[in-house]
């Protein structure tokens, strides 16, 4: 029940007074509600859970974390030689 | 999938597990809160691969296993009435109450629906005004926000037949239980990344620091909860203890500001029992008196229901990190997800339901105290 899913924001509209949108997990569309999330637009990612999108995911720091993991991938694949 | 397969790489896992290795002096234990996290870690067997010197415990973080059985009784009381619709999420459904459960009062004619999303409740009230809709609320920090809209929007509306029934859970206090526990023998935490992408990390600070233990909120892939790990260790090494940011990508301090507004504009904190575990000091959200009005406690003659629980059941210990699954002489035999005796064997985020399913119930023989 607590998955939370990363999923790309194809649109945005606003329906019964509220901010909703479709978003995509892998081909998967759902609509979501991203009352939550104000400053999320088209083409971001965002986490959703139970049908409301609660995080934008940063792409910044999710670059920043994988140049760090394959850094480490690099030194292991170095060490093998 | 995009910000999911790049955090699978095995030859990456390899060297952060070296990496874990390296920095070890001595023994340490540490706990993965979130029972999304324990479902990685089992599905992935990173709790085998670990180096001997540190090991993993599974945490209560599992919104599906704590909710009381008090409350599961009063969900099919309620569900059992004939005006009333009543929608769950989906692993609610075959949780034990003290005689029966969901599942089995939808088998005999009961109205429960399974819901998505709080939203799919709000609209069957709209569609069904004869009728009394009430939502099961249960969950974490990360489910608040969706179930605070809900009863948002209902009184927005004036909805008269909308209704929560609610059992909602805090991380934070049951950090301080955890760590106070006169057995406890946690270390160090992996916390729940997604309770903080609604929290921020700012509020473990206090903990980290009362008691010492380092406490890094981590991400739901392998090389999240590896690199989590890494972190602990290499605090725990050093004798730091700080809140660590593992999950970057998606936590930040401060969280998220206008989930957390919404959240205590419709929830207040309270004690909060846990099933298993017993009651914890501020451990849980209730209603505000301002939306008694969808208050299912309040609507319906609940209050006089008495449970009583399988004593078999050890899922307490397993919760708090003292046993694991294989310690329960019911695992796998009388127990199994078709026919669970406790809660934790019901979601895919119990630790029973995630060692059964990935295969843990084949114990080698040397592991078997039965047969020995
Ligand atoms: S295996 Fe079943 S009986 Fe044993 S602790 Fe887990 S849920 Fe309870």
């Amino acid at each position: 029940m607590c998955l939370s899913v990363p999923g790309k924001v194809l649109d945005i509209s606003h329906e019964e007074g509220f901010r909703m949108g479709r978003v995509d997990f892998g081909g998967v569309v759902k609509k979501v509600c991203l009352e939550y999330l104000p400053e999320i637009r088209v083409g971001d990612y965002a986490l959703v859970h139970v049908g409301f999108a609660i995080s934008r995911v940063l792409p910044e720091e999710a670059a920043k974390t994988l140049k760090l993991l394959n850094e480490l991938g690099e030194l292991e694949r170095g060490e093998n030689r | 999938m995009k910000y999911i397969d790049e955090y699978r790489d095995e030859k990456i896992a390899r060297t952060l597990l070296q990496q874990i290795a390296g920095r070890l002096t001595r023994e340490w234990v540490v706990m993965e809160v979130c029972g999304g996290q324990t479902h990685t870690i089992v599905k992935y067997g990173i709790d085998r691969m670990l180096p001997e010197g540190v090991r993993v415990v599974h945490g209560p973080g599992c919104p599906v296993c704590v909710t009381p059985l008090e409350k599961i009784d009063q969900a099919i009381a309620i569900a059992q009435l004939r005006d009333v619709i009543f929608c769950s999420f989906g692993d609610m459904m075959r949780v034990p109450g003290s005689e029966t459960d969901l599942h089995r009062v939808k088998a005999g004619g009961g109205d429960v629906r399974v819901v998505y999303s709080p939203l799919d409740a709000l609209t069957l009230a709209r569609e069904n005004p004869a009728k009394r809709v009430v939502f099961f609320a249960v969950g974490f920090e990360t489910t608040a926000p969706a179930n605070a809209f809900a009863a948002w929007q209902a009184r927005q509306e004036g909805m008269q037949n909308f209704f929560m029934l609610v059992s909602h859970v805090r991380v934070p206090p049951a950090l301080s239980a955890v760590l106070t526990a006169p057995d406890n023998r946690v270390q160090g935490f992996l916390a729940a990344g997604h309770v903080c992408a609604v929290m921020g990390t700012r509020e473990y600070e206090p903990l980290a620091e009362q008691y010492h233990v380092p406490i890094v909120p981590t991400g739901f892939e392998p090389l999240d909860l590896l690199e989590g790990i890494d972190r602990v260790v290499r605090q725990l090494e050093a004798g730091e203890a700080r809140v660590e940011n593992q999950y970057t990508r998606v936590v930040t301090p401060d969280g998220n500001r206008a989930a957390q507004e919404r959240i205590f504009s419709v929830f207040e904190i309270c004690d909060q029992t846990w099933r298993g575990i017993g009651e914890i000091p501020a451990s849980g959200f209730r209603l505000k008196n301002d939306f008694a009005a969808h208050d299912a406690a309040a609507a319906f003659d609940i209050a006089a229901i008495a449970p009583s629980e399988s004593s078999r059941c050890m899922s307490g210990d397993i919760l708090q990190g003292r046993k694991t699954p294989a310690d329960c002489p019911a695992f796998g035999n009388e127990c199994t997800p078709g026919n669970p005796l406790g809660a934790t064997m019901v979601s895919s985020e119990g630790a029973c339901a995630a060692f059964y399913h990935f295969g843990r119930h084949e114990k080698p023989a040397s592991e078997t105290p039965r047969e020995g």
